[in-house]
């Protein structure tokens, strides 16, 4: 068994309320930090943990504390990033729903490191149910001490709150987060400014992932040194993955940053193999934005290495080769999953996401998901598959926000490892007619077919 | 048509909420507010409900109405009682997401996107809803149903039926499948 550093009592009886919490040592970061550190000293500790930013770009954490400009005369802001949304990822509803002091608990060292009197968590309306136990965490924090005025009797005071978002993936974006927490459309903003500079009511504001401020409260209090030595190389700690798809055991587990990928999807302290022991196709890693993987380039590199989950290895290859940890959404596909189907699937996610604003994203998306749609349905050209690279490199690297990306990626991906599967689907319009037809006649391109 | 008026006790909530924000900010309290006037005015948000939303929050109408438009969890045309909405992103379609939705026109006799004709249930197809790990999955109100079956989605249905009641974002319905 790994080390587990955020669920190691999650299914304590009772770990919702504070009164449990605090016997399994809960809320000792807080005292920690306000009793025994300056701000700066937290903001240190984690910069010396290497925890880098889990909602998905995977930016040093503490280098994006250090960015906040503590010069200026306005409120300083900590905003918690609740929005999850990439498909496949489903860990911060995980943590917040089954432990959620330790949220409250890493939003508050973290909120005195940054110098916030106000933080906030924005959480996708989705998770309105989440919402409430946040809530009612937060009043049993208030009633403790650990909130309101001169927290335990220092002078650093903080009133943290929840504000539900209206159901769009793009909030998820810091910026149009910000917009949307300032009672807009979320609509990403142009950068810079930074939010660090200039972010929520135009003030220097941080926003975080659930999980990185979640990973705050084990670095003070085991020190950012101790931190960094769990985990591989530069990808320092824990990581909540969310795994889903065909497998036996879909969940959340968090993993000692490093852990063999056949491992994860093998092994029954995970995953627990592939449903019915049917064959690997291939797996998106971190989310359904980052690069698609056949089952031999997931489980080991091009250069033949065992693949690792962590930031390095997965991403060992570059996007010819590889992909990204992202947020740790790890969805598995077996042999009677249609590539052309799912990609269809995601592109209609992200053409349906799109807020509009830049032109190649609003347009390119809904045109990549028509051909992908005829493509499927039996109705595609050998030329629609070049049509789609072409289409996602226009848009890719030509938007306001990573969405565009998040959108390209996917598609360009699919064809570089999956092309057999879409001339197929060209060579084949009848069989492919049938919504069902892997599942009737399973199909994996020889090149990656495992041995 | 029915005075368009918060209650009391939602007032107070309003109220409550826009002091969570800074002085001159109260407009950021336009996404919570319109979740609390969806909640008391039949599940949508008709014109009459968002211009009176922009009178509470001093704020104007096209304001709200732009914001109303852009998210998909307000609805701006009316639904029935019970919102059934099936996530049918990738990780729900690989666990049978496209059978469920199949199942469910199938029992309701209508097509996602529409309404039955007593008015109970409407069904809409949504993207990801965050349950990638117990799929497939659809969302009524503000309760998940998980790990879905055909046996255990004509249970559901049975009971949210049963028990006559509008689902909404804001109160769980408290039904056990």
């Amino acid at each position: 068994m790994g080390k587990k550093l955020l669920l190691e009592h999650v299914n304590v009886a009772g770990i919702e309320t504070l009164e449990v919490y605090r016997k399994k040592g809960g809320y000792a970061s807080v005292e920690k930090a306000l009793k025994t550190m300056t701000p700066d000293a937290v903001t240190d500790e984690v910069k010396k943990s290497g925890l880098r930013g889990r909602g998905g770009a995977g930016f040093p954490a503490g280098m994006k504390w250090s960015f906040l400009d503590r010069k200026s005369d306005k409120p300083r802001y900590l905003v918690c990033n609740a929005d999850e949304s990439e498909p496949g990822t489903f860990k911060d509803r995980y943590l917040m729903e089954r432990i959620p002091h330790l949220l409250v608990e890493g939003m508050i060292t973290s909120s005195y490191a940054l110098g916030a009197k106000s933080s906030y968590i924005y959480i996708r309306g989705e998770y309105m149910y989440l919402l409430r136990i946040l809530e009612k965490a937060i009043d049993e924090a208030h009633t403790a001490g650990f909130l309101g005025k001169n927290i335990l009797g220092t002078n650093y005071s903080l009133d943290l709150y929840v504000h539900p978002g209206g159901g769009a993936y793009i909030c998820g974006e810091e910026t149009a987060l910000l917009e949307s927490l300032e009672g807009k459309r979320g609509n990403p903003r142009l950068k810079p400014p930074f939010p660090a500079v200039s972010g929520l009511y135009a003030s220097p504001t941080v926003v975080n992932n659930v999980e990185t401020i979640a990973a705050v409260v084990p670095i003070i209090l085991m020190g950012g040194e101790e931190y960094a030595k769990i985990g591989i190389g530069k990808s320092t700690g824990t990581k909540l993955i969310s795994a889903s798809g065909n497998i036996n055991k879909p969940g959340v587990y968090e993993i000692e940053l490093g852990v063999p990928v056949e491992e994860f999807i093998y092994s029954d302290e995970f995953c627990g193999g592939i449903q019915d022991g049917r064959k690997l196709k291939a797996v998106v890693a971190g989310g359904s934005s980052v690069p698609i993987l056949p089952a031999g380039l997931i489980l080991k590199t091009a250069k033949g290495e065992r693949r690792l989950i962590s930031y390095e290895s997965l991403s060992d290859g570059g996007f010819q080769t590889g992909t990204m940890l992202g947020s740790g959404g790890f969805i598995v596909f077996d042999e009677r999953a249609c590539i052309v189907r799912n990609l269809w699937n995601f592109t209609r996610f992200y053409h349906h996401e799109s807020c509009g604003q830049c032109s190649p994203c609003r347009e390119g998306t809904g045109w990549m998901e028509k051909v992908l749609h005829r493509l499927e349905h039996g109705h595609g050209q050998m030329e629609d598959i070049d049509l789609l690279v072409d289409v996602a490199k226009k848009i890719e690297g030509n938007t306001i926000c990573p969405l565009g990306d998040a959108a390209a990626w996917p598609v360009a991906s699919a064809i570089r490892h999956f092309r057999e599967e879409f001339e197929y689907h060209v060579k084949y319009p009848e069989k492919v007619k049938d919504p069902k037809h892997f599942e009737k006649e399973p199909f994996i391109s020889e090149k990656y077919a495992l041995a | 048509m029915a005075e368009v008026k918060f209650s009391a006790e939602t007032l107070l909530l309003v109220n409550k909420i826009i002091k969570r924000y800074p002085e001159g900010r109260h407009k950021s309290a336009l996404l919570p507010v319109l979740h609390l006037a969806q909640a008391e005015f039949d599940g949508w948000l008709s014109v009459p409900v968002m211009d009176y939303v922009a009178s509470v929050l001093t704020i104007k109408p096209i304001e709200v109405y732009e914001v109303a438009t852009f998210y998909s969890m307000f609805n701006t045309e009316p639904v029935g009682k019970c919102l059934l909405e099936v996530c049918h992103t990738g990780p729900c379609w690989l666990r049978g997401a496209d059978d469920l939705v199949a199942h469910l026109e199938n029992k309701l006799n209508i097509k996602a996107g529409e309404t039955t004709s007593d008015g109970m249930f409407t069904l809409k197809k949504v993207e990801c809803l965050g349950s990638c790990g117990s799929a497939p999955m659809l969302q009524c109100g503000a309760d998940y149903f998980e790990n879905l079956t055909t046996d255990r989605v004509d249970a559901l249905i049975e009971k949210l039926g049963a028990a006559n009641k509008r689902s909404t974002y804001m109160k769980s319905n408290q039904l056990q499948l």
